[in-house]
């Protein structure tokens, strides 16, 4: 497939995995902060083909996984309100609340269905103008531009049946919050998705306030090599840099129309990820124009606090302090089946990534 | 066990698993192996075998690119009776209709089935109908029986008792084409286009591999779960290790660009036309000429190999050159969001 098959060419990544063997001449730990890219890694077998002292670790940046227990609780409260429709991407069914799940809701009788994109939601509303369709948005600067479309769309359609349950959330805060953590990161390989659309303008607080190596990489093997063999070069020459590899995709000041988008519709609010609590000014929700589509706002929906008992570790998985394997819970009591938390869920999360593509040999 | 049953119980992956083996084989008395087909000893001492099976098809929606639920109902079960080893001879059907179904959307449906039927040499002989009230069931549902007998010494293909070091694994065409098909006729999805069903009836391919070829160890249709859930179940019946090469597995390039897109695994999708032949190694290759020479065989590929390392784990060389595992499809497959 043209785009696909030229960055996954074995020849080219051999010779690559021999030049990172070479240049490795001390124990390096990146961070892969984006999903996308843990899911990538583990799918084309990367581990398998880096030395023992090149150490990727997964990062914060799947958005499922950092859903917070509150926020799914939520939904299913919606979803239990009479007249409701929850129109949700198919990631969320499966994430754990504190007692249950959107798929275990729908099993009893909740209306909800999967869909695509926000826009499917709008169509479910404008069809159904007798209730009220909320639409769980999640993900980061590169799935919010298109749930911001959708609002201004219902703006303009009048619709008073659609309403938005933001956990939309912007990187570089939860990147902040790694570093603080005080984990040993020698670098990062920064989502290549969301910088196309912020810039790799907005990860230059980490080489400039951290001394850390940094590279903005795609999501095919050959990017992946690539990037960890920057990385490396970087250490090595003692020059931490923003450096972006995924050439293809991103600009240091990104996508403007998108930025624009963003910033009429949605304003920063402090957002609780999972794992780190809450993180200042993290999240995005409606501003002022679009607060009557506002789910948070229009329905104040009330969750009981409970907390569930629990031996899962995502929190620490999510911050990087651990890794799948480490997890008591790992593969036994928790599995894509009956995952106890959200990283066993998403395909893009750690747990689930591990468990389906565990690396071999 | 789960209080109720989710959409993840009928997947076919583990949850799937779960459920029978909890509810079901205890009750039942069936034992494991389970097998696409049910093979059993009649005659005197055993003399012959009779393949039986059932499966009951609730396709949404009924009519996709490639096929319709009729057609589906056919060749599943001709191709469950197939791949046991059976040569597929009589079918009863049996429908659930929802009051309100249109006519002439029944005598489509209908008329699929005696083609496919007549063209595949099997015989609908017996039959039930039942009609439900407006929202009992979705449309149609349709449930086929089949049997068929195997020619003695094929009774073990179902169980791959045979399979030894060395075999071959061969798969006869791209992967996920159904899959994709009816997930993009379901939800209008408008950059799957031109993506058809890979539905059709196997057994013609597999009559002509069994005659030439006395080496055939194993053999699944990739249906619910597709190729990694058969390769899993084949690796805990064995216990040997399975080594695929990521490069050799034919995907069609419309139904990788959805998997990129949607967060999907080709080798987890649904076909309704594809198998998995695990064939000796002195005949492997007189076996992908024999498929390639059949037009339900025109893409067919050695995909992998029976290894003695690692019993416990279906391995794949990725076209990346890294190694990693094959798991076992979980539920359902869910859209991704980014």
């Amino acid at each position: 497939m043209k785009y696909i098959d030229e960055y996954r060419d074995k020849d080219l990544i051999l010779k690559m995995a021999g030049l990172i063997k070479r240049s490795a001449r001390r124990n390096y730990t990146f961070m892969e902060v984006c999903g996308g890219h843990t899911a990538a890694i583990h799918r084309f077998g990367i581990p398998s083909l880096l030395p023992e002292n090149v150490r990727l670790i997964s990062g914060p940046g799947c958005p499922v996984c950092v859903t917070a227990t509150d926020y799914i609780d939520k939904a299913i409260v919606l979803a239990e309100t009479e007249g409701s429709i929850i129109a949700t991407f198919g990631d969320l069914m499966r994430v754990p609340g504190s007692e249950s799940t959107l798929e275990k809701k729908r099993a009893e009788g909740a209306d909800i269905r999967v869909i695509f994109s926000g826009l499917d939601a709008l169509g479910i509303a404008e069809a159904s103008p007798d209730r009220r369709v909320i639409f769980p948005g999640i993900g980061f600067e590169t799935t919010a531009p298109g749930t911001a479309i959708t609002l201004m769309q219902a703006k303009e359609k009048k619709l008073r049946n659609f309403f938005l349950l933001s956990a939309h959330k912007i990187m570089p805060p939860a990147i902040r919050a790694v570093i603080k953590d005080g984990m040993k990161i020698d670098g990062f390989i920064c989502p290549g998705h969301v910088a196309s659309i912020t810039g790799s303008d907005a990860f230059d607080f980490i080489p400039q306030e951290h001394k850390k190596a940094c590279v903005v990489t795609g999501f095919e093997p050959l990017d992946i090599m690539q990037a960890l063999l920057m990385l490396i070069n970087q250490i090595n020459n003692e020059a931490p840099k923003i450096e972006i590899q995924y050439t293809r995709a991103v600009t240091p000041g990104g996508n403007g129309i998108a930025q624009d988008i963003l910033g009429k519709v949605f304003v920063y609010c402090d957002a609780e990820w999972r794992g780190f609590g809450i993180i200042p000014s993290s999240g995005l929700k409606p501003g002022p124009e679009f607060e009557e589509f506002d789910a948070e706002k229009v329905f104040s929906p009330a969750v009981r606090q409970t907390s569930r008992e629990t031996l899962c570790i995502c929190g620490e998985i999510l911050r990087g302090v651990k890794t799948p394997s480490d997890c008591p819970v790992f593969a036994t009591a928790c599995t894509p089946l009956a995952p106890e938390g959200a990283c066993m869920v998403s395909n893009e999360g750690a747990c689930n990534t591990f468990y389906k593509y565990r690396p071999h040999g | 066990m789960d209080e109720f049953i989710t959409l993840n119980h009928g997947s076919g992956g583990k949850h799937s698993q779960k459920l029978i083996k909890d509810v079901f084989l205890g009750r039942f008395g069936i034992e494991e192996p389970l097998t696409d087909s049910a093979v059993l000893a009649t005659g005197d001492s055993g003399s012959a075998w009779l393949a039986f099976t059932t499966d009951s098809y609730v396709v949404d929606p009924l009519f996709f690119p490639g096929g319709n639920i009729g057609k589906l109902a056919i060749c599943g079960t001709i191709n469950d009776l197939a791949v046991a080893g059976a040569d597929p001879e009589y079918i009863a059907v049996s429908f659930i209709i929802e009051e309100g179904f249109p006519v002439a959307d029944l005598e489509r449906i209908a008329e699929t089935m005696a083609d496919e039927a007549l063209n595949a040499g099997v015989r609908i002989v017996a039959g039930d109908t039942k009609v439900v009230g407006k929202g009992k069931c979705d449309k149609i549902f349709i449930t086929t029986t089949g049997t068929g007998f195997l020619r003695p010494g094929r009774e073990q293909i179902s169980k791959g008792g045979n399979v030894r070091e060395g075999d071959r694994l061969l798969v006869n065409g791209p992967l996920g084409n159904h899959a994709v098909a009816v997930l993009g006729a379901r939800n209008n999805l408008s950059f799957v286009s031109g993506v058809l069903s890979d539905c059709c009836s196997l057994n013609g391919l597999i009559r002509n591999v069994l005659e030439s070829c006395d080496e055939i160890h194993f053999m699944r249709d990739l249906t619910r779960g597709g190729l990694a859930a058969v390769l899993n179940e084949l690796k805990d019946i064995i216990r040997k290790g399975i080594v695929i090469n990521e490069e050799a597995v034919p995907v069609d390039e419309s139904v990788k660009g959805l998997c990129e897109v949607l967060g999907f695994d080709p080798f987890s999708l649904a076909n309704e036309g594809k198998i998995l032949v695990v064939a000796g190694e002195e005949e492997y290759l007189k076996v992908l000429d024999i498929m390639l020479s059949h037009p339900a065989g025109a893409g067919s590929s050695v995909i992998g190999k029976i290894v003695r390392e690692n019993p416990d784990h279906v391995l794949l060389n990725t076209v990346a050159g890294g190694r990693r595992i094959i798991e076992m499809p979980a539920g359902l497959q869910l859209p991704r969001i980014c």
